[in-house]
């Protein structure tokens, strides 16, 4: 099959659904690969790049949607585009089907399978078409790099003959993908990083990446997730407390980055007029959220803005296509990940299975029906981790406490063993002959010897150690031989078998234990 | 008594020389009075003999503690045992020289035939097989003391005391208490000679895979055992008091059934105690028929085979987390309570994938276990260490004690396909470096990385130490299939985010991904 991208249309759009190297992935899965002329341009793909990589390269988009089966593309299809489309065709964007119904409707008119990138479903498996995430990814670290260029100052803490220079703060809030990588980003730019979000399990992963998580002290422990590893709305007493501890930290604060969203909802307003006005002149606000009305009051989508007190907002909501060469390679792989899952034989013939989850639940037209939004997938998406017990820590008293208990219970212990195997020697002694305690004073001492001798044997030796152990316990060889001499031609026969496998025996286990040894080879 | 046991354990093995010194010329020894004189090597160099072999058995075992030492620990051990063959064969009151050579020279050859010949994937196999020689050798040589003190008796009765010989000789200048203590050690040599050629021999069927793994018991289970071991109990008594032989006898037989049941009843994973616990009984029927013969250096040298397989068994159990009795009385314990659910789906990704991740990582952590030898992997595995080192990647292998079916079995396995020792770690060494590595592979083991020995406080393997492999970026997991582990348990590793499953033959799996390296 022919798999075709079109120019995007949009206005300020860098993005291409295929580059050079996703393409020549797809080849192998079997398909043809057509990229509309000039495509890829504003992302640094030249059309040469692409006809290098055996790309067709048709003049319009007219001519490309005409000859493709299955038709890629970044943002939602414009009227105009639609029309092109024919029955029987696959349509593979991003398309916003909870605000867009009137395209779906055009969609299912025309007979078109429509696949929304946005609607991949959050499980394991399909993490390597997931667009969004992939998306945010860059949006996360766009937006640190533009909180940088419209930060008159040093993101890292310097001391220079000059004079000294404080690490800039940053306060990341929503630790989702694009606040991680935010987060990460600002780190390594140097500035002390704080995260907040009102999912309590990410603490973890916002310490991992090396910033502060801010603990909210709220009572009715702050559970915000729900299934998918979204965030839900927060409750109105918690959303108070939340701003407070906002408002506390405004003033610190040079720069805000805000990546606050709940799914199908308006961005929750985090950052309000006041805390700007509490911010200092030359701080920064990126509000990734601009898109669905921004977390920040005082955001205007797609513009920078800077308000009286010298505080700049940045409103952009093309945070990714302003990475284009980036985002089109990573958009580019979700893509080609998503025609490996509808390829499953690599022959070049699309499967369009409806009973996989993650096809099913991207689907939103087929076979001349809406088929959004999907049924809930079989699997569960990633499974809330339940916040850990905290283990109380001890006070060096108590530990010291716990250390003499335990030693005199290791004392006593010891003692009661010592007490009782005395009295049972003493009590062995009192009726088995001299002769016989003689040979147990030898077996006991052999024992401890053994004890002592084994704990330092390397574990990885344990296999040899147990092949001349029974190598030497054939010693049992020497009572056989006292015995050979008998007079008794019963006795005689036995120990002779006992010779024999005992010789069996010695040999055997040595030998084989010479030859493990000599196979460990140090590098 | 128990006072002298603390002296210093580093003049033990001096310690033990004393008991043995008193080597009286054979002619002294009947005029002396009886109770005192009965060490039979009376020469003084087979004693002196024995000494040495004995401090040579210690210092072979010492030299365990590290693979260069190993090398030549060994010698110790071989001219240990000829001497001590030497000495007894040069000492007083032996006979029949030639059958004696020719049974050593037959027995040698099969054992020279079998060393050469077995391969390293069937060592647990072999370990067992020959544990049952030495059980089986230890319940002859019981029976032969009991023949022997028969006719001592006999002879005594009808007043003939002095052309014995040998063994006979020693017996004959037993009182009447020393021959109680005498037949209760016989009894026990006996006993645990059969526990151990029968325990060993359905130990070595079910690691050859010629008999079912799964755990097996007859009805009545372990109060069959019980009342076995009681029956042999009265059965001893018996014989103390002056039953013949026969009693000897069915105390072989029921210690033999004994060792059957108790075998059966284990499961292959756990086999790994058991064949160190069999290791430690061979060394006790040893050290048991060193008492009957009054011969130190069996006692000594059997001790030291008990104490050292005791403490394997030890080792392996508490990295099962399971007490001795638990694994022995066969099977996992009782549920504590519902497993928790495990949410989320196994990845399956295929050898292009596995490449992908290695080419792209800088530390590899490889988790062999039993699979691996199963599918005669090592080879392979050793080739992709070989190149992904040569790549400038850091590889190191995590080994958990209980992994394979041998204590050490994988290292044995790796250092015969010539991965080099030092790269191979023990659990406790590498444990911690998971999080800072960038793709696990987990090589046909399940339980030793199983995340529910420290997640879920109901599973039946909470608490077991267990390589953290999840911690890693990566886990790659090759498994035959999606079955559960030996233990039947679930896996929630499997299902964690960041493992993948390349599901297929371990040795082809790997032998995929070679080519895709680069």
């Amino acid at each position: 099959m022919k798999v075709g991208a079109i120019r995007e249309t949009g206005e300020g759009e860098a993005r291409v659904a295929v580059t050079p190297s996703s393409a020549a992935h797809l080849q192998k899965l079997g398909h043809e690969v057509a990229v509309e002329s000039g495509a890829g341009e504003r992302a640094g793909f030249s059309d040469a790049d692409y006809r290098a990589a055996g790309v067709d390269i048709p003049p319009d988009a007219a001519s490309l949607t005409a000859e493709a089966d299955v038709v890629v593309k970044v943002r939602a299809p414009s009227e105009a585009e639609v029309g092109l489309l024919r029955e029987g065709q696959t349509l593979i964007s991003f398309i916003a089907p909870a605000s867009s119904p009137a395209l779906m409707e055009a969609l299912r008119a025309q007979g078109v399978t429509t696949i929304a990138m946005d609607m991949v479903p959050r499980i394991s498996r399909a993490q390597k078409m997931d667009a969004l995430s992939s998306m945010a990814n860059i949006a996360g670290y766009r937006a640190v790099i533009e909180a940088a260029a419209n930060f008159g100052r040093f993101f890292t803490g310097q001391v220079t003959a000059a004079g000294k220079v404080p690490p800039a703060r940053v306060l990341v809030v929503g630790a989702g993908v694009a606040g991680l990588a935010a987060i990460g980003t600002a780190t390594s730019l140097g500035a002390q990083v704080y995260a907040f979000d009102v999912r309590p399990e990410v603490a973890e992963q916002i310490e991992s990446m090396g910033a502060e998580f801010v603990y909210l002290d709220f009572a009715d422990s702050q559970d915000g997730a729900e299934t998918g590893g979204y965030a839900k709305p927060s409750s109105p007493e918690f959303l108070a407390k939340q701003l407070e501890k906002f408002r506390e930290l405004a003033p610190q604060m040079d720069i805000v980055i805000t990546t606050a969203l709940i799914p199908n909802r308006p961005a929750p307003k985090l950052w309000t007029e006041d805390m700007v006005r509490a911010m200092k002149p030359g701080s920064v606000v990126v509000d990734l959220a601009a898109e669905r009305g921004g977390n920040c009051d005082l955001t205007v989508p797609d513009q920078k803005i800077v308000t009286e007190n010298g505080v700049t907002i940045v409103g952009y909501t093309d945070f990714p296509s302003r990475m284009g060469a980036q985002a089109s390679e990573l958009y580019a792989n979700n893509i080609r990940h998503f025609l490996h899952d509808l390829t499953p034989n690599k022959d070049g013939v699309i499967h369009h299975d409806m009973e996989d989850d993650v096809i099913r639940g991207a689907t939103v037209t087929h076979a001349g029906a809406v088929t959004w939004p999907p049924p809930p997938p079989k699997v569960q998406a990633i499974a809330a981790a339940k916040p850990k017990p905290k283990v109380p820590d001890l006070t060096p008293e108590e530990r010291r406490a716990n250390e003499v208990a335990a030693f005199r219970a290791q004392t006593r212990s010891q003692y009661t063993l010592l007490t009782v195997g005395a009295v049972l020697m003493l009590l062995i002694g009192l009726f088995a002959p001299a002769s016989f305690l003689q040979h147990f004073i030898v077996f006991v001492l052999a024992c401890f010897v053994g004890f002592q001798v084994i704990w330092n044997v390397s574990h990885s030796l344990h296999t040899p150690l147990m092949a001349v152990t029974n190598a030497i316990s054939s010693i049992i060889i020497v009572g056989a031989l006292l015995q050979i001499g008998s007079g008794s031609w019963l006795v005689v026969l036995l120990a002779a078998l006992s010779v024999l496998m005992a010789g069996i025996n010695i040999f055997g286990g040595f030998l084989v234990t010479r030859r493990m040894l000599a196979m460990f080879q140090k590098s | 008594m128990i006072l002298s046991l603390l002296t210093p354990l580093s003049q033990a093995s001096g310690t033990l020389v004393v008991t043995d010194a008193p080597g009286l010329p054979e002619g002294a020894a009947v005029a002396a009075p009886v109770s005192v004189v009965e060490a039979l090597p009376a020469y003084g160099f087979t004693t002196a003999a024995y000494v040495v072999a004995a401090v040579l058995f210690i210092l072979s075992l010492g030299g365990l503690s590290g693979q260069e030492s190993a090398k030549r620990a060994i010698w110790y051990g071989i001219v240990g045992m000829a001497l001590a063959v030497v000495a007894t064969l040069l000492g007083p009151g032996l006979g029949n020289w030639w059958l004696t050579l020719v049974m050593l020279a037959i027995g040698g050859a099969i054992g020279w035939v079998i060393a050469t010949r077995v391969q390293m994937t069937e060592m647990p196999q072999l370990i067992a097989a020959m544990h049952s020689l030495v059980g089986l050798a230890a319940v002859f040589v019981g029976l032969n003391a009991q023949l022997e003190l028969g006719n001592v008796l006999r002879a005594r009765a009808s007043g003939i005391v002095d052309n014995f010989h040998g063994f006979a000789a020693v017996l004959a200048h037993k009182t009447a208490a020393e021959i109680a203590v005498l037949k209760v050690e016989v009894a026990l040599g006996v006993f645990i000679g059969a526990v151990t050629f029968t325990g060993s021999i359905v130990a070595f069927g079910k690691l050859a895979g010629k008999m079912d793994g799964k755990p097996k018991k007859l009805p009545g289970g372990h109060w069959l055992n019980l009342g076995a071991a009681i029956l042999s109990l009265l059965l001893l008594l018996a014989y103390l008091w002056g039953a013949g032989i026969w009693s000897l006898l069915l105390i072989a037989v029921i210690a033999g059934f004994i060792g059957w049941h108790l075998i059966m009843g284990i499961g292959g994973a756990d086999m790994p105690v058991v064949v160190s616990m069999l290791n430690s009984y061979s060394g006790w029927a040893a050290a048991m028929i060193g008492f009957t013969l009054s011969n130190d250096l069996l006692i000594v040298t059997g001790a030291l085979v008990g104490s050292s397989g005791a403490i394997l068994s030890y080792i392996m159990c508490r990295a099962m987390n399971r007490s001795f009795i638990s694994v022995i009385l066969g099977g996992f314990g009782g549920e504590a309570g519902p497993a928790m659910e495990i949410e989320g789906e196994q990845v399956a990704i295929d050898a292009e994938g596995v490449a992908a991740a290695l080419n792209e990582a800088d530390s590899v952590i490889i988790v062999p276990g039993y699979g691996m030898a199963v599918a005669q992997a090592q080879q392979s595995v050793s080739e992709l260490t070989r190149k992904l080192r040569a790549a400038g990647k850091e590889v190191r292998f995590a080994i958990h004690p209980v992994a394979g079916r041998l204590p050490g079995h994988m290292n044995v396995l790796l250092a015969e396909a010539k991965v080099p020792y030092d790269i191979v770690m023990e659990m406790d060494e590498i444990n911690e470096d998971f999080p800072s590595t960038d793709v696990a592979i987990v090589i046909g083991s399940n339980d030793i990385v199983n995340p529910a020995a420290q997640e879920d406080p109901n599973s039946p393997i909470a608490g077991m130490p267990v390589l953290e492999v999840w911690k890693a970026k990566h886990v790659f997991v090759s498994k035959r299939g999606q079955g559960t582990g030996y233990s039947g348990i679930e896996n929630p590793l499997f299902y964690k985010e960041n493992t993948r499953m390349f599901y297929g033959d371990a040795k082809k799996s790997v032998d995929a991904l070679l080519p895709l390296l680069d």
